[in-house]
């Protein structure tokens, strides 16, 4: 094998030049379109949540569109996909903002995907929304990164005290996926909260986002004899959970959070989920306008019924735009602080204010599986 | 390499990662953190092909080891807060090489007992220690778990990882060309043979093993620098699979070939994400006309390895006489 | 006691659809000497495959039935076994002179080729696998809960390794696998239509997996594109386990992964349960080194 040293250098040097061409579009809008990126799992391991949440938002900038757009531009939404992978988010979000110009970004499901966005956005000055990041992190990297979901604190405070209080629970068992930062955090936050409460902790155990058997973690949770199990994991999971304990003869009621919520929940889980309960943002009973507005859009253009992931998109995307309009302009700054101003703003996820670490204070919802059907039982207040 | 210009390289590629890097400010940041990313794929490839292409071992736990690196290096630089140019690239330095000895260390306790397995056998013991290694610190609740760890400084720039992948490559091909480095070849061509000869074959086997996560460990450093995000998951035995490839894309044993693959491979997905984006094409009349390259950009990636591997098995890059 | 029972059960279910997927890996690895990575794909293609065939056989056979999921089982394991060979003759018999760690990548392209285009056409989301099997109620013995699918798929696997072990043993075919396994220059020598044989091979190893993938689904059923990896995985840690190219051994290694990653995960800790199958693994090769009943392999010098 030969290298010229020569070649090399002239390679290296041919490509700076290539690349120092590329200069970085001017930021914000141009023309008769603003630009808004977008980074999603849209393919990988975790594709269903971000297809889902893609999809929402494609449906707020469609209805956007329709509408006329926003300060008189139609929207043009950039999409880059991250495969589900480390380390592709922080390189498409870079493309998004250097490469295309685009005045905002909204992205991801994920926390872990998400916190490697938002440093750059910050350092960009570009506002970031995340739709359903709910790692308290995310919106501490800086004041340009917002997100229209709970945080782990809120939702696993409120889901400890349904359990003490509502379902007079002393003695609680602990199922959480290892694997994803979503589900740790909400365990942590519930056994605080249980533990504040009076509370006992009956069994602790894990399992893997994408495993199928939990028979091992269940007959040992079975064995510890808990009168009820929170399960804060995803509904590709619960499903097959609430089977799985089911068949072992456990009867105690199986509870968890907004990662629930999806259609092929009770799909899979059936009747095996009956008297079950998880927290969310909204109750599909709700008669709201916004609401049954959605849900028929949505169904309409996607056919399916939208999950968490879905509306959370959809008012992320929405959220952006009313501060475009407040705001008056697309640039970064004027955005973020209108952003930071919200109040009251009508999602289809609740009412969301902004508070002041950036987060969406609005209240959480906790529905029952009945018939295979999403029951209201009560609102919690932030 | 040809030997002669082993030193020439070196000392070239140094100088102009360092003259690269006072331009950076200039290259558009997407563009320069793919650079980063075709750096550390450099490193990772070529340290592998030690391994893989020259000693003949199959390694699947390659993303393990760059973990180690990763982590490693990025817990020592979170203990410091904003440095001044100097003192941040010497705790940086540091950092590399103290994230590099880590992963040797764990090439070491992974190779001792397991370099005696064969082929096929080798390869999933590695690529099982590789999936431990991402077990371990996905239940490390000090460096954040499945939360992740974020990495304070962004220190990775053009000078340290084309510097450190000249390195890589100087190292390997002056090891591999030297009289000890026959041995290495030797292992690869007859093991059998080569112990009879009077090689210590597991000490090679060792010895590359050892080298080869050490470089891995220096490129899980510049990546933790450079994403200043990482978690577990990152670093599964995908990952290390991706490495793989490369090294076989380029012809086992060809180090020229391995870089230019790992280049190739890492710039494929984005070459097909910037098809999908061009917005007209002449004779389309439709916005975003190659706008389905998006959606099915892995398909393609996918079958294109397969044609690849169909068209040139010795290796894309590979013109010289094969060796067996 | 019945807590220790249970988990036993628990693993035994699990161990034998993972010893399922690994007869398919350890079959194709013994004629051909490499590592078939899309095995776990079409592990996945077989629950899909009975996904969409359901709907159309519930038009001829009432479903749930045995007689409707036999039906059901036996195209998805046709479809499936078609499907190999299709994926051998082009992906992998045009390197079939070159080492094998080519063919590994080819086969790693099949492997994202069908992960990627399973998310693009089927979609991503999970999907809930129909009710092919009357469901019998649950078994209850002092506390032990036994279902009728654990049983089902025990007795399936039992059943289809018996059959593996008729046609490699007692039939032509079989010899001249066994043949090809041993020598493949010196069978073509003799006679042996090698390619045949090949063909018929990943024929074989794909049925199994489909009809793995049904007994899965059935099971867990909730399926989607991807899940052919993990199980993929640890079957062929299974087959690798027990001495890859072995058949008994594959069977073997399902079942004691399956126990082990269950009762380690049931007493000791459920944190590492993805590294128990690998530390297990291990352990194992250090003492033994081609696997629990692998022949070790004579040096030619």
């Amino acid at each position: 094998m030969k290298i010229w040293p020569g070649q090399f250098l002239a390679a290296a040097a041919g490509a700076v030049l290539l690349a120092g061409c590329n200069q970085s579009a001017s930021p914000g809008a141009g023309g008769d379109t603003i630009k808004i990126g977008e980074f999603a799992s849209l393919t990988g391991s975790e594709a269903t949540f971000g297809q889902s949440s893609h999809r929402g938002t494609q449906l707020a900038i469609d209805e956007l569109n329709a509408g006329g757009g926003v300060l008189g531009k139609k929207i043009q939404l950039l999409t880059e996909d991250n495969q589900s992978q480390a380390g592709q988010s922080a390189t498409v979000v870079r493309k998004l903002i250097s490469s295309d110009g685009v005045a905002a970004i909204l992205g991801e499901v994920a926390s872990s995907r998400s916190l490697e966005a938002a440093p750059i956005c910050q350092q960009n000055k570009v506002p970031m929304i995340s739709p359903s990041s709910t790692n308290p992190k995310v919106t501490e990297t800086g004041d340009y990164i917002f997100r229209v979901c709970f945080i782990d604190p809120f939702q696993g405070t409120v889901m400890a005290n349904f359990a003490r209080q509502t379902l007079k629970l002393q003695n609680v068992a602990v199922l959480k996926d290892v694997k994803s930062d979503y589900s740790l955090g909400l365990a942590k936050f519930f056994k605080e909260g249980v533990a504040a409460g009076g509370g006992r902790l009956a069994a602790e155990q894990n399992y893997s986002g994408g495993d199928k058997d939990f028979n091992a973690q269940l007959t040992a949770i079975k064995a510890a004899n808990p009168d009820g199990i929170f399960v804060p994991g995803y509904y590709t999971e619960v499903g097959l959970i609430a089977l799985q304990a089911k068949q072992l003869g456990i009867t105690v009621p199986i509870f968890g959070g907004d990662g629930w919520e999806s259609s092929s929940l009770v799909t899979i889980g059936g009747a095996a989920l009956e008297g079950d309960y998880f927290s969310t943002h909204f109750s599909p009973e709700d008669t709201a306008p916004a609401v049954q507005n959605f849900v028929k859009s949505y169904q309409a253009k996607f056919n399916e019924t939208p999950d968490a992931m879905a509306a959370l998109g959809y008012d992320s995307a929405m959220m952006l735009a009313d501060a475009m309009k407040k705001a008056g302009a697309t640039d970064g700054a004027k955005v973020r602080d209108a952003l930071a101003a919200e109040k009251n703003f009508p999602g289809v996820t609740g009412t969301i204010t902004m508070d002041a670490h950036r987060d969406a204070s609005k209240p959480a919802v906790i529905l029952e599986i009945k018939n295979g059907a999403f029951k209201y039982v009560e609102t919690v207040a932030p | 390499m040809n030997f002669r210009h082993a030193k020439t390289f070196l000392l070239g590629a140094l100088a102009a990662s360092f003259l690269a890097a006072l331009v950076a400010s200039r290259i558009n940041p997407y563009w320069l953190y793919i650079f980063y990313d075709i750096g550390i794929s450099i490193v990772m490839a070529v340290s592998l092909n030690l391994i893989n292409g020259y000693t003949g071992q199959f390694s699947l736990g390659h993303a393990g080891f760059m973990a180690v690196g990763a982590y490693t290096s990025a817990v020592i630089t979170n203990q410091f807060g904003e440095l001044n140019f100097f003192a941040a690239n010497g705790i940086f330095a540091v950092a590399l090489y103290a994230g590099g000895l880590a992963a040797a260390l764990a090439g070491l306790l992974v190779g001792i007992p397991t370099l005696r397995l064969r082929g096929d056998y080798l390869a999933i013991v590695t690529l099982g220690f590789g999936e431990i290694i991402r077990v371990i610190l996905q239940n490390m609740d000090k460096v954040g778990a499945a939360r992740g760890l974020s990495v304070n400084h962004g220190w990775t720039n053009l000078f340290w990882t084309f510097g450190l992948a000249a390195v890589t490559i100087y190292v390997v091909a002056s090891l591999v060309n030297s009289t000890y480095g026959r041995g290495f070849i030797a292992v690869h061509d007859d093991e059998v043979a080569a112990e009879a000869m009077g090689i210590n074959t597991t000490k090679y086997k060792v010895t590359a093993f050892v080298i080869g996560a050490f470089f891995a460990g220096i490129a899980g450093g510049l990546y933790a620098h450079s994403k200043q995000f990482l978690t577990p998951g990152g670093f599964g035995f995908m990952q290390s699979i991706t490495f793989v490839v490369m090294v076989i894309l380029g012809g086992m044993g060809n180090t020229v070939g391995v870089i230019l693959a790992a280049i190739l491979l890492t710039l494929l997905p984005e070459g097909l994400r910037m098809l999908s984006g061009i917005e007209h094409l002449p004779g389309f009349t439709a916005e975003r006309p190659l706008g389905w390259i998006g959606d099915t950009r892995m398909i393609i990636y996918s079958l294109l390895l397969i044609v690849l591997m169909l068209t040139r098995p010795q290796g894309l890059f590979s013109f010289r006489r094969k060796r067996n | 006691m019945t807590e220790f029972l249970q988990q036993l059960i628990n693993g035994l279910a699990f161990g034998s659809i993972l010893a399922l997927i690994a007869l398919g890996y350890t079959m194709v690895y013994g004629i051909l000497r490499f590592i078939n990575f899309a095995h776990g794909d079409v592990f996945m293609l077989g629950a899909f495959a009975g996904f969409y065939l359901a709907p159309k056989i519930a038009v001829v056979l009432p479903l749930p039935s045995i007689a409707g999921a036999f039906v059901v089982l036996g195209i998805s394991m046709a479809v499936c076994a078609a499907l190999g060979v299709l994926i051998e003759r082009f992906a992998y018999r045009p390197l079939r002179k070159r080492p094998k760690l080519t063919v590994l990548i080819t086969a790693i392209g099949v492997s994202l080729f069908l992960e990627y285009a399973g998310q693009f056409f089927f979609g991503a989301a999970p999907k809930k696998f129909p009710d092919i099997l009357p469901v019998l109620p649950i078994t209850k013995i002092g506390g032990l809960s036994l279902n009728s699918n654990q049983i089902i798929v025990l007795a399936v696997t039992l059943i289809l390794l018996l059959a593996l072990r008729f046609i490699v043993m007692k039939t032509r075919i079989g010899t001249a696998m066994r043949a090809v396994s041993f020598n493949p220059e010196a069978a073509a020598l003799m006679g042996v239509n090698t390619d045949v044989v090949i063909s018929f091979t990943f024929a074989l190893g794909s049925a199994l997996a489909a009809a793995a993938g049904i007994l899965w689904a059935i099971n867990y059923p909730s399926i989607d594109p991807l899940m052919g990896i993990l199980p993929g995985l640890k079957a062929f840690v299974a087959a690798v386990l027990g001495g890859i190219g072995n058949l008994p051994g594959a069977a073997l290694g399902g079942i004691i992964i399956g126990v082990t990653e269950t009762l380690v995960s049931g007493y000791i800790s459920s944190t590492y349960r993805d590294a128990i199958a690998f530390a297990v693994l291990i352990l194992i090769l250090l003492v033994k080194p081609s696997g629990l009943l692998g022949k070790k392999e004579i040096e030619k010098v």
